[in-house]
């Protein structure tokens, strides 16, 4: 009974030694803060940082390259969750980048030829079409980023607001006003 | 030599630890949709199976001995988890892409029953350390063909018309099934 036990701590402890040793031997570099910042992120890949995607954009902001207001689709609370992430004061959005209302692009068909340039603009896929045939862009997956919006030779793509309706009304986040005593 | 090699030999083909010995299913039907995903798991499963082999060689005959044999299975998971847990800190830095295609069925090794068979078989057999690493080589280079083959079987049956009921596992499952009966072709090739 006692050897058993002796036997499977030395086991055990032999084993728990070797993998703690390969462990710092093995060990993988990585910036955790990147991943954390990038999570933060809306994940558009639209780049309205300047940055081309938003795992770079989250390197840059990790590496002190950028600041934290360039982000327009995630909006003032994007700012102030990587303020409180980062530890550093909130920054209002700069010149010419606002958050602008959440909205798809739609392709006006009848003007379309059929050029394939905005599917290469498109980050995520959300343009269905082939070359000479008419584009379509699937409503659920766009983004809203305008990057397609550009490159169209014709000028057929128009961003169009989404209407709140029962389908995408959210509770809105309540606003407390503090009213420091005077 | 000529000893190793029909060891060999007949793990791979005429004891093949999945298609006749049927263990080690769960990574057989899980990891064989992608050709390169079965590879990497054929190597990593290859590297555990050999390594976990020689380790509990020398755990059952020099630590444990006839005294404490009823210790084996217990040691031997714990020795065939250490090993896991290693070869995933090795893939893990020497190959990011493979440890992301392998995701969750890399620390499932552990619970891959071929690993622990083979181990308990070569116990159970009374083979020496070099006829144990044989055996475990043999038998994962053995599980590491069938589930290349299975894989490039997969995926031509993606293309393939296949009436609605049996689409997906059903028919990977008939696959397997046929497969296993041709392995039965290599039976009586060695002892």
């Amino acid at each position: 009974m006692l050897t058993a036990l002796f036997v499977m701590a030395a086991i055990a402890i032999v084993l728990g030694a070797v993998l703690g040793f390969s462990a710092m031997r093995f060990r993988v570099e990585g910036n955790p803060l990147v991943d954390k910042i990038d999570a933060v992120l809306p994940q558009t890949q639209c780049g309205q940082c300047g940055y081309p995607g938003c795992k770079p954009y989250a390197t840059a902001i990790a590496g002190g390259e950028a600041d934290i207001n360039q982000c327009p689709p995630g909006g003032e609370e994007g700012i102030h969750k990587l303020a409180e992430l980062l530890g550093v004061e909130f920054k209002p959005f700069g010149e010419g980048v606002q958050p602008k209302p959440k909205s798809v692009a739609f392709i006006d068909e009848n003007i379309c030829i059929g050029c394939t340039l905005c599917l290469q603009a498109c980050p995520v896929d959300a343009i269905a079409g082939a070359a000479k045939q008419m584009h379509t862009i699937i409503a659920a997956e766009c983004t809203g980023c305008e990057l397609c919006v550009p490159p169209c030779p014709v000028d057929c793509i128009d961003m169009i607001e989404i209407e709140e309706d029962v389908n995408n009304w959210k509770w809105r986040y309540p606003v407390y006003v503090i009213n420091p005593a005077q | 030599m000529v000893n190793y090699l029909l060891i060999l030999l007949g793990t791979v083909f005429v004891n093949n630890i999945v298609m006749v010995k049927i263990l080690g299913l769960c990574p057989f039907m899980g990891v064989s949709k992608k050709l390169e995903a079965a590879v990497g798991m054929g190597a990593a499963t290859t590297f555990v199976l050999t390594l976990a082999s020689g380790a509990s060689y020398l755990i059952s005959h020099y630590l444990l001995g006839p005294d404490l044999a009823y210790l084996t299975t217990l040691s031997f998971i714990v020795v065939i988890a250490a090993i896991v847990q290693f070869t995933e800190m090795v893939i893990h830095k020497t190959s990011p892409d493979l440890y992301q295609v392998l995701g969750i069925y890399l620390p499932l090794i552990t619970t891959n029953c071929a690993v622990l068979g083979i181990p308990l078989l070569n116990v159970q057999a009374k083979h020496n350390f070099m006829e144990s690493l044989f055996f475990g080589l043999g038998g994962a280079l053995g599980f590491t063909l069938v589930l290349v083959l299975f894989a490039g079987i997969r995926e031509r049956l993606e293309g393939a018309d296949v009436p609605g009921i049996f689409r997906g596992t059903a028919i990977a499952m008939v696959t397997a099934g046929l497969m296993s009966l041709a392995f039965m072709g290599f039976s009586g090739l060695i002892r």
